[in-house]
C-alpha cells in the first residue's frame, strides 16, 4: 500500500538525474526521464484513486521531520478524496504538459534544465497536496513558488525574466509572511500541526478569542484570515495579484502547468483543505468570498482591452481564480474544487493553444498582428475554441457545469453577501466570454494582420504538441460530466464524492430559481460571445471608436489600474531610499560610526594636547616645577 | 552532585583538538619557506586529521544528558584555583565540530589565492583553530578567557596582512571593538571568582546564585563583550570592514565560527550565570534583535559590493539567532543554536563561494557582475542553492531554524516574532536581488570567459552543499543533540537561579 509514495519521488528522481547529469550527459534527451517518472505517477495516482473511490484514506507518516519540545512534525501523507482530485489534475496536467514540452522546446539551450525543473516542480506540487500537516504544506508551498521563481526566469539572460521571477516569489513572501504566521497561531491554539486532530478539535474552539498583537480577536478568524494570506498571494488574488501577468515571462508550457493548472490553484486548495477552519468564522468566509468576486471582477475588465495573447489567459485565471475563491467564500467548497478541476483542463488548454499560435508567429504575442490562422492551423483553431466555449460557460462544455454551480450555490446559499457575489459572477461570466472571443476571432478569424515572414512561416505544429491539445480538449469539454447537477437529471457525483471532506451547503431555492440562475448564467455567456462577435467580426470600427471615446477609462485598463507603479511608489522605492540615505546615511556613517571613530580620535586629540606640555626644554619643565612648588607652599600657607 | 561524564575514548580527545593544529603549526616553523606546496599540503593534512579526530564526538556524544562530556581536568594554577578543565555539552558539541571542518575549507580555498607570507598565513589558520576549539571547550573561566584573547591575534594578523586595501583600518577597528567588551568581561569574571568564593570553575559558578543587583551589573558586563562578537546592533560596524578587507579564509572563519561565540557565550554564560537579570532584560534583547533583524536586512538593499552585502545579512541572521535565544523557550532556543550552525554553513559558504569569483575577477562591485549563469553554470547552481538556505526555504537548513526562532519569538513576544517574520520578506529581496544583478540578465564584459569552477572548488563546497540539505531534511540528528542542555539551561533560567536556593529551603525544612 506504501506505493504511493512513488507519486512524489518519481518526479524527484527525475529532478536530480536530470540536474546531475542532464548539462553533460543526457542533452537532448533528458525528456525522457522527466516524461517516464511523471506518467508513473500519473499511474500510481489512478491506482491511487480506485483505493480511495473504494473508500480507503491513507493518513500515515513517513519519518519525523523536526522535534523541539512539545513541536512535533513529520514528513506525512494524506490521500482523502479531496488529495486524490488534486493528485489526478496535477499528474494529468503535468504528464500532458511534458510531453507538449518535448515540441515546444526543441532545440532550447537549456533543455535539460527546463524539464529537471518541470519535474521538481511536479514534486513539490505534490508534496503540497499530499501533506499531512500544515508545514509539509508550507513546504510544497514554497517549493513550487520556488520553481516558479526559476521558470518565469528562464530565459534569465532578459532582464524582463529575471525580473518578473524575483517579483513572483517576493510578492508570495509577502502571503507566505501571513501564512507562516498562520501556521504558528494554530500550533500555538491546538498544539499540534496535524490536520487530522485540528480539524477534528477546531469546533471546540468556535467562539474563542485571543489576544493578537494588542487587539482582541475571533480566533478562528484571526487564523482563517492569516492562511487566507498565503492563498493571496500564491493564487494572485487582490492586493497581490500583481506577479501573476509578468510569470508570462516563462516559457508557455510553464505557464499552462505552473500559472494556470496547478499551482496558483493551491490558495483554492488551501481554503478547501482548511474548511472546518474556515466554516467556523463566517467573517473570514465573507472576506474570501469578497476578495474573490472584486478580484474576479478586477482582472476581467482588464482582460478586456489587453492585446498580449498570454497576458489576456493570465488575467483570465487571476479572475477564474476569484470565481473558485467566491465559491469557497459562500461555503461552497465543493463548486469551488469542482471548478479547479474543469479549469485545469480548458485553462492549460487555452495556454497551450497561445504557445502553438506563437510557435506558428515565430514568438509574436500581439493580437493585433495576428487574424485568419484559422486556416493554417486547424488543430489548434478548434481545440482552443472548445476551450473557449468552455469558459464562456456554453451549455454542455466542462465550465458550463462548474460556473452553473458556483453561481447558484452563491445565490441560493446562506452567506450574507451571497446574492451580491452572484451578480457580480454573472457580470464577469459575461466579460469572460466576451474577452475569450475577442481573443479567438482576432487571432484566428479575419485577415492576417502580421508581416510577410510570418505569414510565409505559419504552420500547425508539430504531433507532440498538437496530441495533447486534443487529448486535453477532450477534457475541457468531458471533465464536467462527473459533475451534472441532479436538475439536468445527472448525479453531481463530483460533489457526492468530496461531500465526506468538504460537506456541501444547503441550498435554499426552488427548482424554479435553480433554472433562472441557469438561464441568466447562459444569456450572459451567449451576449458576451455575441458581442465579441459584433464588434470584431461584424462592425470592426466599433472597439476603435470606444477607445476614443473612453479614453480615460481605456488607459486605466490598459495600465492595469496602475497598481504596479503604486506598489513601485509606497514600497519598492521607498525602503530603497531608507536603505541607502536614512540607514547608511545617517544611523550607520553619522551616528554609530561617528561614535566609533569619534571615541578613539578624542583621545588621540586629548593626547595631542597633553603632549604639548612634553617640549624637552629644560626652561619649561623648571618653570613649571617652580609653579608647582608655588602652589604648593600657597596652599600650604593658605591652609 | 556529579556534573561531567568522564572521557571514555581512551585519548583525551578535547586536549589533542586543540593542540593538534597548534602543534602543527609549530612544525610548520620547520618548513622552508619556499617550499609552498609542502606548506600547503601538511597543513590540509593537519586541518583533515583534526577533523577526522573529532567525529568520535558526533558519534559517541550521550544525547540522554546534560552532562559535560568527554571532560579532561588538570590542575593549572593551584594557587589561585585555575583548573584545566575542557568539557563540552549539546550546546557546544556542535561548534567544535563546526570548527574542524570549516579549517579544512579554508585550507583549500586558500590554496591558490594566497601568494605571499604563505608559511605565515598557515600557521595562523592553525592556531585559530586550535584558539577556538580551545572556546567551546573550556570549562575554566580562566582558560576559557585566555582563548577567547588568543583568537584575537590570529584574526588580526589574517585581516591586517593578507586582507584588502584599507585592511589596517579593518584590522584596528576589529581589535578594539573586540578588546574592549572583552575587558570588561574579564572585570566580571574577577568579580565572580571573589563573589563565589575564589573559583573560576563554570560548571560551579552557574550553580550559584547572585544578588539580583549584582547579576544586573555583571550581564551587562558580559553583554559588552557578547555583543560585539555577535555582533548585535548598535555595535555591528566592524563586521562589514572586518569582513570587506579580510581574506576569504578570514571572512568565511569569522562569519562561520567567530561570531557565534557572542551568542554562545550569551548561551553559556549570561543566561546561567544571571538567570533572574537575563529574564529582567528580555524586553531589551528582543527589541534589539529585530532591530538587527530588519535594520541589516533594509541595509543590503542599498550594498553595491558583494562582501559587505553578505556581511550586513549576517547582522540580520544573527539578530535571528539573539531573538530565539532570549525567547527563553525551548523552541527559539534550539531554534537559535541550530541557527548558529546553519549561518556558520550558509554564510561561510556565501563567503567562500564569493571568494572563487573574487580570484578570478579581482573584483567585489556587483556592478562588475551580470550573467555568470551563462559562464559558469555549475558554480551559478551551487551558489543558488546558498541563496535559497539563506532566504530560509523549506528543506534547506535556513527554513527550521527560522521557523523554530520565530514560532519561539512569537510564543515570548508576539510583536517579536511578527517583526522578525517581516525579516524573511525583504530576506527574500536582497538575495534574489543579489543573485539577479550577478548571475542573469546580460553576460557583462568583465566575466565573459571566464573558467568555471573547478574540481577543489567543487570539494570545497560540497560539504555545506550535503550540511544544508542534511540539516533541511533531517534536523532531528542536530537537534538531538541540544534537546537535554536546552531544557536544563531553561529550567536553570526559568527557576530564575532560585530552583537551587528552594532545594535548600526544602532540605532545612526536612531537618528541622
Amino acid at each position: 500500500m506504501s506505493n504511493y509514495l512513488l507519486i512524489p519521488f518519481l518526479p524527484l528522481a527525475a529532478f536530480l538525474i536530470n540536474i546531475l547529469f542532464g548539462r553533460k550527459y543526457l542533452k537532448e534527451n533528458s525528456h525522457w526521464v522527466s516524461i517516464l517518472a511523471v506518467a508513473g505517477s500519473w499511474i500510481v495516482t489512478v491506482a491511487t484513486l480506485f483505493d480511495v473511490l473504494a473508500g480507503r484514506v491513507i493518513n500515515e507518516d513517513l519519518y519525523s521531520w523536526i522535534v523541539s519540545g512539545e513541536f512535533k512534525v513529520s514528513v506525512g501523507f494524506l490521500i482523502d478524496q479531496l488529495t486524490a482530485v488534486m493528485l489526478i489534475v496535477v499528474t494529468t496536467c503535468s504528464t500532458l504538459i511534458h510531453i507538449y514540452s518535448v515540441g515546444y522546446m526543441h532545440g532550447d539551450k537549456g533543455y535539460y534544465r527546463f524539464f529537471a525543473y518541470l519535474s521538481l516542480f511536479t514534486f513539490c506540487m505534490l508534496m503540497l497536496v499530499m501533506a499531512n500537516n500544515f508545514l509539509q504544506l508550507y513546504f510544497g508551498w514554497e517549493g513550487v513558488g520556488l520553481c516558479s521563481y526559476f521558470l518565469i526566469g528562464y530565459y534569465f539572460d532578459k532582464k524582463s525574466a529575471s525580473d518578473a521571477g524575483k517579483k513572483a516569489f517576493i510578492v508570495n513572501r509577502f502571503g507566505d509572511f501571513g501564512f507562516g504566521l498562520g501556521i504558528i497561531m494554530i500550533f500555538l491554539t491546538f498544539g499540534t500541526i496535524y490536520y487530522e486532530p485540528v480539524f477534528s478539535q477546531a469546533k471546540g474552539f468556535a467562539s474563542q478569542t485571543i489576544n493578537f498583537l494588542g487587539y482582541d480577536v475571533h480566533l478562528m478568524t484571526l487564523i482563517a484570515l492569516l492562511l487566507f494570506c498565503g492563498s493571496i498571494g500564491k493564487s494572485a488574488q487582490m492586493p497581490l495579484h500583481v506577479w501573476l501577468p509578468d510569470a508570462m515571462e516563462g516559457p508557455t508550457p510553464v505557464s499552462a502547468l505552473i500559472h494556470a493548472a496547478t499551482m496558483v490553484t493551491a490558495g483554492v486548495f488551501l481554503v478547501a483543505r482548511c474548511s472546518p477552519i474556515f466554516s467556523l468564522s463566517e467573517t473570514a468566509l465573507m472576506i474570501v468570498a469578497l476578495t474573490g468576486a472584486i478580484t474576479s471582477l478586477f482582472a476581467a475588465t482588464i482582460g478586456l482591452v489587453q492585446n498580449d495573447i498570454k497576458r489576456i489567459i493570465a488575467y483570465s485565471t487571476i479572475s477564474q481564480l476569484g470565481y473558485m475563491f467566491l465559491a469557497a467564500g459562500v461555503g461552497a467548497y465543493t463548486a469551488g474544487m469542482f471548478h479547479l478541476y474543469t479549469h485545469a483542463f480548458f485553462k492549460a488548454l487555452l495556454f497551450l493553444c497561445a504557445g502553438s499560435v506563437m510557435h506558428a508567429m515565430s514568438g509574436e504575442l500581439d493580437l493585433q498582428k495576428m487574424g485568419g490562422l484559422k486556416k493554417y492551423m486547424p488543430v489548434t483553431y478548434w481545440t482552443m475554441l472548445f476551450a473557449s466555449l468552455s469558459i464562456a460557460g456554453v451549455p454542455g462544455f466542462a465550465g458550463f457545469f462548474s460556473k452553473d454551480e458556483i453561481l447558484w450555490l452563491a445565490y441560493s446559499g446562506s452567506s450574507p453577501v451571497g446574492k451580491f457575489v452572484w451578480v457580480i459572477g454573472t457580470v464577469v461570466a459575461f466579460l469572460t466570454a466576451f474577452y475569450s472571443f475577442r481573443l479567438i476571432f482576432l487571432t484566428f478569424h479575419g485577415k492576417f494582420r502580421g508581416t510577410h515572414e510570418q505569414e510565409h512561416h505559419l504552420h500547425e505544429s508539430p504531433k507532440a504538441m498538437t496530441i495533447p491539445l486534443v487529448i486535453l480538449c477532450i477534457g475541457a469539454v468531458a471533465s464536467g460530466w462527473v459533475g451534472i447537477p441532479h436538475l439536468l437529471g445527472g448525479g453531481a457525483h463530483f460533489t457526492e464524492f468530496l461531500k465526506p471532506v468538504l460537506g456541501h451547503p444547503e441550498a435554499h431555492g426552488t427548482h424554479a430559481e435553480e433554472w433562472m440562475v441557469m438561464a441568466i448564467s447562459i444569456i450572459a455567456g451567449f451576449s458576451g460571445i455575441g458581442l465579441a462577435a459584433l464588434f470584431y467580426l461584424v462592425k470592426t470600427d466599433i472597439p476603435v471608436m470606444l477607445t476614443q471615446k473612453f479614453n480615460a477609462a481605456y488607459k486605466i485598463l490598459w495600465n492595469k489600474y496602475y497598481v504596479d507603479e503604486l506598489y513601485s511608489f509606497i514600497i519598492v522605492r521607498p525602503a530603497i531610499w531608507t536603505a541607502k540615505n536614512i540607514l547608511i546615511g545617517i544611523t550607520d556613517a553619522r551616528i554609530i560610526e561617528a561614535v566609533v571613530n569619534g571615541v578613539p580620535k578624542g583621545i588621540g586629540e586629548f593626547s595631542r594636547i597633553l603632549r604639548k606640555v612634553q617640549t624637552g626644554l629644560l626652561q619649561h619643565y623648571a618653570a613649571i616645577m617652580a609653579l608647582g612648588v608655588l602652589i604648593i607652599v600657597a596652599m600650604m600657607l593658605l591652609r | 552532585m556529579e556534573q561531567t561524564i568522564m572521557n571514555n575514548l581512551g585519548f583525551p580527545i578535547l586536549s589533542t583538538l586543540i593542540f593538534l593544529p597548534v602543534a602543527g603549526a609549530a612544525l610548520l616553523l620547520l618548513i622552508s619557506r619556499s617550499n609552498e606546496n609542502l606548506i600547503k599540503w601538511f597543513s590540509l593534512i593537519v586541518s583533515i586529521a583534526a577533523f577526522i579526530i573529532s567525529i568520535p564526538l558526533f558519534a559517541e556524544f550521550n544525547k540522554s544528558t546534560h552532562l559535560m562530556q568527554f571532560t579532561e581536568k588538570h590542575a593549572w594554577i593551584p594557587s589561585l584555583n585555575i583548573n584545566y578543565h575542557l568539557g563540552i555539552d549539546g550546546i557546544s558539541v556542535l561548534f567544535v565540530l563546526l570548527s574542524t571542518l570549516i579549517t579544512i575549507l579554508c585550507v583549500l580555498i586558500s590554496w591558490n589565492s594566497i601568494k605571499a607570507k604563505t608559511k605565515e598565513f598557515y600557521i595562523s589558520i592553525l592556531i585559530m583553530e586550535g584558539a577556538m576549539i580551545g572556546v567551546f571547550c573550556s570549562l575554566d573561566f580562566m582558560l576559557f578567557y585566555l582563548f577567547w584573547e588568543a583568537m584575537l591575534i590570529p584574526m588580526y594578523l589574517l585581516i591586517g596582512v593578507w586582507g584588502g586595501t584599507n585592511r589596517i583600518y579593518a584590522a584596528v577597528k576589529f581589535f578594539l571593538f573586540t578588546l574592549v567588551g572583552s575587558v570588561l568581561m574579564l572585570v566580571g569574571i574577577i568579580v565572580l571568582y571573589y563573589q563565589a568564593g575564589g573559583t573560576f570553575d563554570i560548571l560551579e559558578l552557574t550553580t550559584k546564585t547572585y544578588p539580583y543587583k549584582l547579576q544586573l551589573w555583571l550581564f551587562w558586563a558580559f553583554f559588552a563583550a557578547f555583543a560585539v562578537k555577535v555582533p548585535m546592533f548598535p555595535v555591528h560596524t566592524w563586521l562589514p570592514d572586518a569582513h570587506t578587507e579580510a581574506p576569504t579564509a578570514g571572512s568565511v572563519i569569522l562569519a562561520a565560527v567567530l561570531i557565534k561565540m557572542g551568542a554562545y557565550g550569551f548561551i553559556r554564560f549570561s543566561l546561567p550565570l544571571f538567570p533572574d537579570a537575563s529574564k529582567a532584560m528580555t524586553p531589551a534583547m528582543l527589541t534589539l534583535s529585530v532591530i538587527a533583524i530588519i535594520y541589516g536586512a533594509v541595509i543590503c538593499l542599498a550594498q553595491t559590493d558583494l562582501k559587505r552585502l553578505i556581511a550586513y545579512s549576517s547582522v540580520s541572521h544573527m539578530g535571528f539567532v539573539t531573538l530565539g535565544i532570549f525567547a527563553l523557550n525551548l523552541q527559539g532556543m534550539e531554534g537559535g543554536i541550530l541557527q548558529m550552525i546553519n549561518h556558520g554553513v550558509v554564510t561561510g559558504a556565501l563567503f567562500l563561494s564569493v571568494g572563487m569569483i573574487y580570484d578570478r575577477t579581482h573584483t567585489r562591485q556587483i556592478a562588475d557582475y551580470g550573467g555568470v549563469a551563462s559562464v559558469m553554470p555549475v558554480y551559478a547552481s551551487i551558489f543558488m542553492v546558498f541563496t535559497l538556505a539563506s532566504i530560509g526555504l523549506p528543506a534547506t537548513n535556513g527554513f527550521i531554524g527560522e521557523f523554530l526562532i520565530i514560532l519561539g519569538g512569537f510564543k515570548a513576544n508576539q510583536w517579536a516574532g511578527v517583526l522578525a517574520a517581516t525579516g524573511i520578506i525583504i530576506g527574500a529581496g536582497y538575495m534574489l536581488w543579489l543573485y539577479q544583478r550577478v548571475f542573469f540578465m546580460e553576460t557583462n564584459q568583465k566575466v565573459a570567459g571566464l573558467a568555471d569552477i573547478n574540481l577543489r572548488e567543487i570539494i570545497t563546497l560540497l560539504p555545506m552543499i550535503i550540511l544544508v540539505f542534511w540539516i533541511g531534511v533531517y534536523p532531528n540528528a542536530f537537534l538531538g543533540f541540544m534537546h537535554e542542555s536546552v531544557k536544563h539551561l531553561l529550567e536553570r533560567v526559568n527557576s530564575g537561579g532560585m530552583h537551587e536556593a528552594g532545594i535548600a529551603k526544602n532540605i532545612l525544612e526536612i531537618i528541622k
